[in-house]
Order: structure tokens, then C-alpha cells, then sequence
């Protein structure tokens, strides 16, 4: 048996025995307070399902909620090939993700590349356990797709910073722990007067208001700050050279929230909503025009998934996200936006519902969804701002002058 | 591109250099202003077969490499990009293929060795009307009625012919067989084969899994046509001034650009997974077989009309290459099945 086989054996062996029974075969997860259903732990985290704390203590123990990340830092120390064969063992066993996390998506990477020994000590192992949930101040109100244009002050008081100004679509931050956030600690400069730095939302002059969205959730929230004193020792990488990290992390950004399609595995199946609103005829899809449309847009999944799988395995040879990651975000919002319209569609007028007892839930869910996906090419980057970064950075094409 | 075998890269520079070097697009438009009857050059087709390339499918023991579908393709896109004219594609991929998947031991030793030493020219032939309806064939094993629009079919020694029994072997000089050469808009060549109680030989390959490797075949052909006609507009981007600044400075070209660009990514992973799920002998061909033709047609569809657009004025002239990529396009496009009809098998295969 090959190493990776062996390990296979282990992995199986280790879910069969610390997956709790109410979570296996894609039992309930536990809905949180924020309305979905995954499991984003840190301090405030409120379970409904105390197997789900459970799972997650023991993955978190384990390392495997960041299965690659070094076991120096709690992660799981897994070689690639592993990670893959851990995944598509979770994925038999039908086992919920244990752990959904900015730290692990976005800030760990970041931190295992720019962060002093200190301080991936100090906040990795916390992340891997989902001790610490994070959020991420990037945007501001006049700073969007001009993020380098923002102006949140971090001025530096000698044995302390302090920070003033606000932040705007910070996701969560109403139930985060720390924030990493950008700050400029330079105002005679634009990119090269960023600073990327981290702390405790529990800070003395943080306020923090959610927003209202068209989908009538509030992922994101208003983030204000107000005379916040921070410890030096937070800041990350070099005093001014924020502007590089920030931009490596929106690369693990990009790559995360649309490698999966922005969850488009979840819900209705569009063929089946079709069928089952639409009717058959032979066989197929009784409306021809809306069936083609479906088939079209299926092509476009799979042609994504494969595309996803095939730069994974090309960045394995190479060293993190390569620049192409970009087309990924700009296709995947495509993709989810083009799939929610066509379920609601599909739907008639069992898909225009907003609440209330004529309507299935999944009915609504397809409403809510599709308006909740016209954030998809605005969040983490413009779909503009995508094809800006493939024109420059892939293309090579110039800025205009 | 998909992570490579040492000796899939090498072949891979090989055909590169070969195609940019001594088949670059001037050898085309020379075939094509020679008024070349068959759409190639034998003698460049000797060429192609002495590297190899006409045996990659063939098993060792018939005289081949059996090297693979995925290997094939790799030389087709290398050959797509700069539209060298060769049957590789009917001969070397579908005959080649056919005859390797479900011919007879004798078959296999009659046609195989002179098809991978380049001396049997073969042609498959499908189609009977205007449009791709393989599953509602009229001809039948009495080898009666016209192939429209064969590929290679003027100049074939051996044909495959689709029937609604199955598959025959037919030689080009049988008695009842009767060719119309074709112009088509490509130069390629092109022959409608009427056919009057043709001697054949079954051929017990599925005709799906044939066609599948044709349409597989033919995508990565089409993503090297695709490739290398967004790199040359790419390339005129960055260097044609107007205004006083390069265009490739505007925003409204560069999200054009960038959206090719995501639409070549995005059918190459579709390309090299139809023709591994071959090599492996995966139950998802048919599926991606239509996935990997239906955005081959549609990525060169847009590519070769941006090619034009790009160029404005000078794309629209015969002494630019960009008319040759367009009309190559529209031929490869609806070979085999354009978009539309493998969106239809795509939904029908899913089971809607």
C-alpha cells in the first residue's frame, strides 16, 4: 500500500470513530445565529448542536481544519496528495465542514508567509481550533475598488498605535474576535503608505452595525473606530509594506470564495426545479428554450469545476495562487448569478415569493439567493476589477495614460 | 495545462517548433492559393508521419506508439495553432482510433502499420444532410446513398463509414464509389462520397465512441486555432497606436481581452479532460466529448470574430491572416456537432 493509500486507511478509520452520529450522512450542522449553516467557532460562537462544537474540537485537535498548514502551528502537517484524500474521505462520510473561517481561508496563508515566529504562534493555532474568529477590514466608504485609497489613520504613539476611521463591508465583523485590517500609516504616499495590521475587536472604541442587504441578510457590516489603541507588536510584515500582503491575501480570497462556485452545490438542482415547475415532455425539460439555457449553464459548471481542479493541481508545481486565480472569481460570480436567475425562472411564480405560507422555503431560498448573488461580482473585487487584474497581470496589457 | 508526462512535453516542444517553425500560417496560404485538390500536402503529411505523429493511437505491436488520445491532442493543438492542413485528425485520431478500438486482428494488421508510416490516407464519413444527426442514419449496411461534407474525403484511400448497421471499412478505389470534391470556405479537403451498393467490411466500434474521439480531437485542434488567434491579436493590442496611446491601454478592449482569455482557460480544462476520461476508458466520455466540442465551437466563434474586430481595417483583408482563422472556424465549429446540437446530447446524457 502507497503512503497516501495508508493514509487513506488512516483518515477513514479516524472519521468512523470521531465523527459524532447525529452528523453523520450530512445530518443536521447546527444553525447559527447569522442565518446559514456553517460553523464559524471563536469566542462568541452559539450552538445549537452540541455535536458540531464537538467535531470541531476533535478536527481542531487533530490539525485538519487547516490540514496542510505546519503542525508547529497547529495545522495538521499534511502533505497535498493527503489534504486531497482527507477531503474526499470528509466528503464520503458526508461529514459537515467543521469549520468555516477568514483565518483559515485568507489570514493564515498570509500570516505563514509575511507574520514574525511570534506571532504565527500566537494566532495560527487559534485559528486551526476555531478558538478566534476573524474578519477582515479592507473597504472603506470612499475607498471600494480604489481600495489603495483608503484612510483609516493608524498613527504611531511611541509605544502604541492608534487608530481612527471606518471600515465598510466588513463581513461578520458583529461576531468576530479580531480583525486584520488595512490601515495607512502614511499619508504622503498611496500604496506605500499601507500598513497591515491585527487585533481584538473587544478593543475599547470599536462599534460595528450591519447592513442591510436587497436579500434582506446582513452579512456585512458598518465598522467604526474611534481613538483604538493597539500594541505595536501587531503590526504584520514591515511598517508601510501592507499594500503587498493585502493583495496576496485577496488572491486567497478570490480563490476561496469561488472555488466552490459560491456554494453552488447547495439548494435546488436547477434541472430538477425545471421539471418538477416546468413539467416534461419525452423526456425533457417541456420548455426548450429555458431547457437549452439549463444545459448551457451546467456546461459552464462542469467546464469551472474542471478549471478549479486543473489550476490546483498547476499550482501545487508552482508556489500559491498564480494571477489566473482572477478569472476564476470573475467566472464563478458569473456562474452563480446566471444559476439563481435560471432557478427563479424555473420557478414561475412559486420563485417570486419574499416570505409568508404560500411559499416552500426552498422557494424563498431561490429568491433570496439570486438577490443575494448580485453581491457575487461586487464582493472581494468587482467582476471590472477581476478582468483588470487579467489584463495587467496575466495579459500584460498597460494602464492607460 | 495539464501537468505532463516527460515524454508528452517533449513531443508537445517537438510539434510546437515543427508547426511555428516549418508549418506556420505562409504554408497555408500557400497550400491554399496552389489550388491543392486534396486540402494537403502528402509529402508534408510524410513528414508528420515520420516524427511519429500518425502512429500515437496505434498500438506497438501495429507499428505505432500508443502513446494516446491525450498525446494526440496535445500535437492536434500544436498544428490547430498555426492551421496546418494534414488528415491527422481524420486519420491518425478517428480511422486510426476506430480500427485500434474495434477492428479484427486482420484489420488491425492491414490498415494500422500503413496508416502509422503515413502511406494510407483515411476518412470517416458521417454525415448525410446539411447538419450533424448520427442517430437517425439512412444508410445501411448495403453500403447505399451520400456522405455529405467528409473531411479528407477527396483524397482518402479508406474510408470509415457511419451506417445505421455499424461501422464499414471501404477502400477509396471500391466499385460504386463516386467523389464530388467540395470548395469549402476553409480550402480544407472536403468531398461528398455517394456511395451505390459499395462493397465494405464491418468495423464493430461503437459509432459514439468513434465520433467522440473525433469531437475530442477536433476541440483540441480548435483550442490552438483559438490560442494562437488571441495571441496575435493580443500581440497587435500591444502594439498598434491610436490616439497616441497603444489600444491595448483601453479598458474596453483589455475586459474583452480578459474574457478570452477566461473562456480559453476555462475550455481547456474541458479539452484535456474529454480526451483523458478516453484514455482511461472513463464512463463520462459522451459527456465530456459534448462539453469539450460545444466550447471549442463557442471559444472560437468569439475569438475569431474578435480577431477581426481587433484588427479593425486590416482584418478584414485577405492578406491578414485573421480571414483564415474565421473560416477555418466556422468549418471546425460545426463539425461533429456544432454548440447547440451538444448542448442538446449534454441535457439528454444528464437525463433532462
Amino acid at each position: 500500500m502507497s503512503d497516501v493509500e495508508s493514509f487513506r486507511a488512516q483518515a477513514r478509520a479516524w472519521i468512523e470513530e470521531n465523527l459524532p452520529a447525529s452528523l453523520k450522512g450530512g445530518g443536521a450542522r447546527g444553525l447559527t445565529d447569522e442565518g446559514d449553516s456553517y460553523i464559524w467557532g471563536g469566542r462568541r460562537a452559539k450552538w445549537t448542536n452540541p455535536d458540531a462544537k464537538l467535531w470541531l474540537e476533535r478536527m481542531g485537535a487533530k490539525g485538519w481544519t487547516a490540514p496542510t498548514w505546519p503542525a508547529r502551528y497547529g495545522g495538521g502537517g499534511l502533505s497535498a496528495a493527503e489534504a486531497r484524500v482527507l477531503e474526499q474521505e470528509l466528503a464520503k462520510a458526508k461529514a459537515p465542514q467543521a469549520l468555516a473561517s477568514f483565518g483559515i481561508w485568507m489570514l493564515g496563508p498570509v500570516l505563514l508567509e509575511y507574520a514574525s515566529e511570534e506571532q504565527k504562534l500566537e494566532h495560527l493555532p487559534k485559528i486551526v481550533r476555531g478558538e478566534i474568529r476573524w474578519c477582515q477590514g479592507y473597504s472603506e466608504p470612499g475607498a471600494g475598488s480604489d481600495l489603495a485609497g483608503l484612510r483609516t489613520q493608524c498613527v504611531d504613539m511611541g509605544d502604541h498605535y492608534l487608530i481612527n476611521g471606518a471600515k465598510i463591508w466588513t463581513s461578520y465583523a458583529n461576531y468576530a474576535d479580531w480583525i486584520f485590517c488595512l490601515v495607512r500609516t502614511d499619508n504622503s504616499k498611496k500604496h506605500e503608505g499601507i500598513s497591515f495590521i491585527l487585533f481584538d475587536m473587544t478593543s475599547p472604541g470599536i462599534e460595528t452595525r450591519p447592513i442591510k442587504l436587497i436579500s434582506g441578510n446582513s452579512p456585512f457590516c458598518e465598522t467604526f473606530f474611534t481613538d483604538v489603541k493597539e500594541p505595536k507588536r501587531n503590526l504584520v510584515g514591515k511598517l508601510n509594506g501592507g499594500w503587498e500582503i493585502a493583495k496576496r491575501l485577496l488572491q486567497y480570497e478570490r480563490q476561496n470564495i469561488s472555488s466552490g462556485g459560491f456554494g453552488a452545490g447547495g439548494g435546488y438542482d436547477l434541472p430538477d426545479a425545471a421539471k418538477d415547475y416546468v413539467g416534461i415532455e419525452n423526456g425533457k425539460i417541456a420548455d426548450a428554450d429555458l431547457r437549452t439555457r439549463i444545459a448551457a449553464h451546467k456546461m459552464e459548471a462542469q467546464a469551472f469545476g474542471l478549471t478549479v481542479r486543473r489550476l490546483q493541481e498547476e499550482a501545487k508545481a508552482q508556489k500559491g495562487p498564480s494571477p489566473a486565480t482572477s478569472i476564476v472569481k470573475y467566472a464563478a460570480a458569473k456562474l452563480n448569478q446566471d444559476r439563481t436567475e435560471l432557478l427563479v425562472e424555473a420557478m414561475g411564480s412559486q420563485g417570486l415569493g419574499w416570505d409568508g405560507d404560500g411559499y416552500k422555503p426552498e422557494e424563498i431560498m431561490a429568491m433570496r439567493g439570486m438577490l443575494r448573488a448580485k453581491a457575487n461580482s461586487i464582493e472581494g473585487g468587482t467582476s471590472e476589477i477581476n478582468l483588470n487584474v487579467v489584463s495587467k497581470r496575466v495579459l500584460g496589457l498597460l494602464d492607460h495614460q | 495545462m495539464a501537468v505532463l508526462t516527460e515524454e508528452q512535453t517533449m513531443l508537445r516542444d517537438a510539434a510546437k517548433a515543427w508547426a511555428q517553425e516549418k508549418s506556420p500560417v505562409t504554408q497555408f496560404r500557400k497550400l491554399r492559393d496552389s489550388g491543392n485538390a486534396d486540402g494537403f500536402d502528402r509529402a508534408v503529411w510524410k513528414e508528420m508521419a515520420e516524427m511519429g505523429w500518425a502512429g500515437i493511437v496505434i498500438p506497438e505491436e501495429y507499428g505505432g506508439t500508443g502513446l494516446g488520445t491525450l498525446t494526440l491532442g496535445i500535437v492536434l493543438e500544436e498544428t490547430g495553432r498555426t492551421l496546418t492542413a494534414s488528415p491527422l485528425l481524420s486519420t491518425a485520431l478517428i480511422a486510426a482510433g476506430a480500427i485500434a478500438l474495434g477492428g479484427t486482428d486482420a484489420q488491425k494488421q492491414e490498415w494500422l502499420p500503413r496508416i502509422a508510416e503515413g502511406s494510407v490516407v483515411a476518412a470517416f464519413a458521417v454525415d448525410e444532410g446539411p447538419h450533424h444527426h448520427p442517430g437517425t442514419l439512412a444508410m445501411t449496411k448495403a453500403l447505399s446513398g451520400t456522405k455529405r461534407f467528409v473531411a479528407d474525403g477527396g483524397a482518402a484511400d479508406l474510408v470509415v463509414v457511419a451506417t445505421a448497421d455499424g461501422l464499414f471499412l471501404v477502400r477509396g478505389d471500391a466499385k460504386g464509389l463516386t467523389r464530388q470534391v467540395l470548395h469549402s470556405v476553409d480550402s480544407r479537403g472536403f468531398a461528398n462520397l455517394t456511395f451505390d451498393n459499395v462493397e465494405g467490411e464491418a468495423l464493430s466500434a461503437p459509432l459514439d465512441a468513434v465520433l467522440d474521439r473525433a469531437r475530442a480531437g477536433l476541440a483540441a485542434e480548435m483550442l490552438g486555432t483559438a490560442t494562437q488567434a488571441f495571441e496575435i491579436t493580443l500581440d497587435y493590442l500591444k502594439t498598434r497606436t491610436q490616439f497616441g496611446q497603444l489600444i491595448g491601454t483601453f479598458q474596453a478592449l483589455q475586459h474583452r481581452a480578459a474574457k478570452m482569455y477566461t473562456e480559453l482557460e476555462l475550455t481547456r480544462s474541458c479539452v484535456e479532460a474529454a480526451l483523458a476520461a478516453i484514455d482511461k476508458g472513463a464512463n463520462d466520455v459522451p459527456q465530456l466529448a459534448s462539453l469539450a466540442k460545444a466550447k471549442a465551437s463557442e471559444l472560437l466563434h468569439l475569438v475569431s470574430n474578435e480577431m477581426v474586430q481587433m484588427h479593425g481595417g486590416i482584418g478584414m483583408t485577405d492578406a491578414h491572416d485573421a480571414g483564415l482563422y474565421l473560416k477555418r472556424a466556422r468549418v471546425a465549429e460545426a463539425l461533429y456537432g456544432g454548440a447547440s446540437f451538444h448542448r442538446d446530447r449534454y441535457a439528454g446524457l444528464m437525463g433532462y
